[in-house]
């Protein structure tokens, strides 16, 4: 095979453009659906010609989100197949049964659903068709659970144990799958945090409804049910926010350091709360990592372990096999060098296996099969030529995590003063400034998202399998340059299809800005 | 139940998946007959008849790839990987359908509606077309190896390898075309059937899907019996071990005859598409070619998965290194994840009942101008 790391580093290009695209238009279709199946709720009660307007409103926009989804999604699932084969081989046994779960329960239920949401108001009843919209907002959020489930093995395997006969991991608690820890906070987390991106983007059209004076009533209505959603999106955010955390110190500790940009810690380590790192310092130099920062005392420990005085270990430390305990006792030191050596011996076990295996020779494969098992913790480490290669991009992972925190944050204060706005102080919403505030509220939002992402997949690297295979390990035999002609051709198509998407969307508001939203019929 | 009845039954929830896949591609049939149809009016009924359906046969499509993935992961890892360019056109060719339908008429649409148009013509000729070209490499093999200790190789650790055309080699095969135009030109007879069934108020135009359903029909015909009269003349491999088999003269013709009720069952569905195209094409007034057709076409394409992987049969044949060819047993998960994956298909006779519904509730009444007219979301 031809330039393995050219290949392996456009396959990264490529996953990571269509998972980012992709990522643009899932959090608004999952929250989406949501605010449309509450409104709807509330015109079946109601039967009110205004709620019946804005559901259909709302939901227009969701159909226009939706599609473009579609169209980024089915690229992600073939390309496990199509750039990332080995991973597909020797993963496939754990790592498909959600992917499979996923089609037959989430998307069936979405694909079947949306036809009656979109056609079905005159070709079924009221409350079949609120069932249809509920029904589909709960098959958007059943698809996340399941390719989340999947994502979250990538980051903590578990439920598994690796097969030297076959040369592949296979799967033995699928209940350990779903319900591992990473899975559990990164669904939440996911889940609420598309009720942030839906509540932002709802307030933020609806105050383009109220800088036109058009549509008031609807906008201010649009803009409670998105608080509540939104505002109970962000509070769980926050929460399991603190669950990745602890989650991320326990399984991730050097995606943890990247994120922090810490490269020796301590007992009772402080969090940096703002910093600028110095792009001098590697694992390798004793300069200063930051060339300001304003930190938190004790503030890492604690988010990382929930105990002020706990140990967080930094890159450099990780690498040195530096662990300490709170008295200063240094504790299981497995330096990478030594994780190096030891995924190189499992490897080396394995061959052993194979060759036992074709002899016939039954002690020498069950010696082997013993000594895999006993290092295959440290079974990716063998791919990797030096320590160095096992630290994420830390510029990259510190800076989308700052900028995801800061915009959380604001995010918070934001629904905040929207609910409370919209209740008790409707005259501030009519603020031209507030409106445009609102407005670009929704640039944040987005902005936020995309770090969250990039935060947990540029921090997990060089892993596709967290310790157990490296993304080089992971990919299909085929040349850089058929890779470099798909993601030019992926990033060409996804940006047409992005700006046809903007268009549509931001003329059929405008349109709906210009007239009375109970009396023009939604395209 | 053992692992061996497991990797049996998810080779039928394949073809199953498979199957209906086939007959949900006549959304892509009638994505193929845009260009021939100048009316705009007509054109715009098409595509809102077949686009209340797009997302179903996209769902196929990705479930299908999902529980392969699943069931039988050295093949996803195979051909995927190997046949990259076979595939990735085919996905293009889907990535512009999924927008299309809700795009092409919408305001503020800066690319015009002939753009969308063109996008689903694309799915709806080489969509079809590639994924016929996909399947026919089940019967006539492809060139790959499969080398698990490569895993252990740090400079190249790929464990599948296919030949440096990357899929090229497979659209460029003649063989292959003739699965490929017979799937598409399938897809259109029953995209004729469909439109005759779900769009009403006009009898030009049932007029004219009569005689697509008669043109199109029997350049399907013509294709299939040059596809049947390949498969059953072509040799075949049978499996004698994990990694070993033999040449076997006329191996599928065998497979058919040895599993005389595939040949029963494909002969039954031959006559259901044959009775959908006359009867539709001569009756004055018949509306319901389209179930015998899509009955038909499930049934017959079943009988094709079948005689692929059952009756020691490898399923995907090396031309390359035949002891690298794919069997249902090879090629499978483990018995842990067969099993937990067999406990999710309950859910599988649900989701059709309730698909069935949905479907029946939707289309009752056939879809006019006039209905579209007054539609909130038309495309």
């Amino acid at each position: 095979m031809d330039d393995l790391i050219t290949v392996v580093d456009w396959s990264r290009w490529q996953f990571a453009l269509t998972a980012m695209y992709h990522w643009l238009f899932v959090p608004l279709t999952i929250g989406l659906a949501l605010i449309v199946a509450i409104m709807e709720s509330v015109y079946v009660k109601n039967r009110s010609v205004k709620w019946l307007a804005m559901t259909k409103f709302w939901m227009l926009l969701f159909g226009i989100n939706f599609a473009i989804g579609v169209a980024t999604g089915i690229i992600l699932e073939f390309e496990f197949g199509t750039n990332w084969s080995n991973y597909s081989w020797f993963v496939g046994d754990i790592f498909g049964a959600p992917l499979a779960i996923e089609g037959i329960v989430a998307f069936f239920m979405e694909s079947t659903f949306i036809a009656v949401m979109f056609f079905g108001w005159k070709k079924v009843s009221p409350k079949f068709h609120l069932a249809a919209t509920w029904l589909t907002a709960a098959g958007t959020a059943l698809s996340a659970l399941w390719i989340l489930v999947a994502n979250s093995w990538m980051q903590q395997p578990v439920g598994m144990e690796f097969d030297p006969a076959q040369m592949r991991n296979v799967m033995d608690d699928f209940w350990a799958l779903v319900f591992s820890e990473t899975a559990r906070a990164k669904f939440t987390h996911t889940v609420a945090s598309a009720w942030v991106v839906a509540g932002v983007f709802v307030i933020g059209v609806s105050c383009w409804f109220l800088l036109k004076r058009r549509n008031v009533d609807m906008a201010m209505s649009s803009i409670k049910i998105a608080g509540w959603v939104g505002g109970a999106g962000i509070l769980i955010t926050l929460a399991t926010g603190d669950m990745s955390a602890v989650s991320v110190a326990k399984h991730q500790p050097m995606k943890l350091a990247a994120m922090e940009g810490l490269y020796n810690g301590k007992c009772g380590q402080e969090i940096v709360a703002f910093g600028i790192l110095n792009p001098a310092k590697t694992i390798n130099n004793d300069e200063k990592p930051y060339l300001f920062d304003i930190s938190v005392p004790y503030g890492l420990s604690f988010l990382a372990t929930h105990n002020p005085h706990a140990f967080v270990p930094g890159i450099s430390d990780l690498i040195n096999g530096v662990r300490l305990t709170e008295n200063g006792d240094t504790v299981d030191a497995v330096s990478y060098a030594d994780r190096i050596k030891i995924g190189r011996e499992a490897h080396e076990a394995l061959r052993q296996y194979d060759s036992a295996m074709a002899a016939g020779d039954k002690s020498a494969m069950a010696a082997a099969a013993e000594e895999i098992k006993a290092k295959y913790e440290y079974f990716g480490y063998g791919y990797l030529d030096s320590p160095d290669e096992a630290v994420p991009p830390v510029a990259l992972t510190f800076y989308a995590f700052r900028v995801m925190v800061m915009a959380g944050g604001y995010l918070l204060l934001f629904f905040a003063v929207a609910l409370f706005a919209v209740y008790y102080r409707p005259k501030w919403l009519q603020n031209r400034v507030v409106n445009w505030i609102g407005i670009l509220s929704i640039a944040v939002v987005w902005v936020c998202s995309q770090s969250g992402w990039i935060t947990a997949e540029v921090g997990r690297q060089p892993w596709v399998i967290q310790d157990i295979m490296p993304t080089k390990a992971a990919i299909s035999a085929i040349s850089s340059s058929s890779v470099i002609v798909t993601f030019f051709m992926f990033a060409a198509v996804f940006t047409i299809l992005l700006v046809a998407e903007i268009s549509i969307m931001l003329t059929q508001i405008n349109k709906h800005s210009k007239e009375d939203i109970t009396t023009i019929s939604n395209e | 139940m053992a692992l061996e009845h497991l990797q049996i039954y998810w080779w039928l929830l394949i073809s199953v998946l498979g199957a209906l896949l086939v007959f949900l591609l006549f959304v892509q049939g009638g994505q193929s007959m845009l260009p021939c149809t100048r009316n705009a009016v007509d054109r715009n009924l098409m595509i809102n008849s077949i686009g209340r359906k797009w997302e179903l046969t996209f769902t196929t499509l990705v479930v299908f790839g999902g529980a392969f993935f699943a069931s039988f992961p050295l093949f996803y890892s195979t051909s995927f990987g190997g046949a990259y360019w076979l595939w990735m056109l085919i996905l293009f060719t889907f990535v512009g359908q999924a927008v299309s339908f809700q795009y092409r008429r919408k305001a503020g649409n800066i690319y015009g509606t002939g753009f969308y148009d063109w996008l689903l013509l694309l799915n709806g000729c080489l969509g079809c077309f590639l994924l016929g070209v996909a399947v026919s490499m089940f019967f006539f093999g492809s060139e790959f190896s499969v080398t698990m200790g490569n895993i252990l190789d740090p400079g190249a650790p790929v464990i599948s390898r296919w030949a440096p055309t990357h899929g090229f080699e497979a659209i460029f095969c003649w063989k292959n075309w003739i699965l490929g135009f017979a799937v598409l030109f399938l897809a259109r007879t029953q995209g004729a059937l469909y439109f005759m069934n779900n769009i009403g108020g006009d009898d030009r135009f049932f007029d004219l899907n009569k005689r697509r359903v008669l043109v199109n029909g029997v350049i399907f015909v013509l294709f299939f019996v040059a596809f049947v009269v390949m498969l059953w003349l072509a040799d075949g491999y049978t499996t004698t071990g994990e990694h070993s088999f033999e040449v076997t003269p006329h191996k599928y013709f065998l497979n058919y005859v040895e599993m005389w009720w595939c040949l029963v069952l494909f002969l039954i569905g031959v006559v259901m598409v044959l009775y959908a195209v006359l009867k539709s094409s001569f009756a004055k007034h018949y509306t319901k070619g389209i179930w015998w057709s899509g009955t038909g076409t499930v049934l017959v394409v079943l009988t094709l998965f079948w005689v692929a992987g059952y009756n020691n049969t490898p399923y995907y044949p090396s031309l390359t290194d035949p002891s690298s060819s794919l069997t249902i047993q090879n090629s499978s998960s483990t018995y842990f994840t067969l099993k937990v994956m067999s406990f999710v298909s309950i859910l599988v006779p649900f989701v059709v009942a309730y698909i069935a519904y949905v479907w029946h509730k939707m289309d009752r009444s056939p879809l006019t101008p006039r209905e579209m007219e007054g539609d909130d979301h038309s495309y």
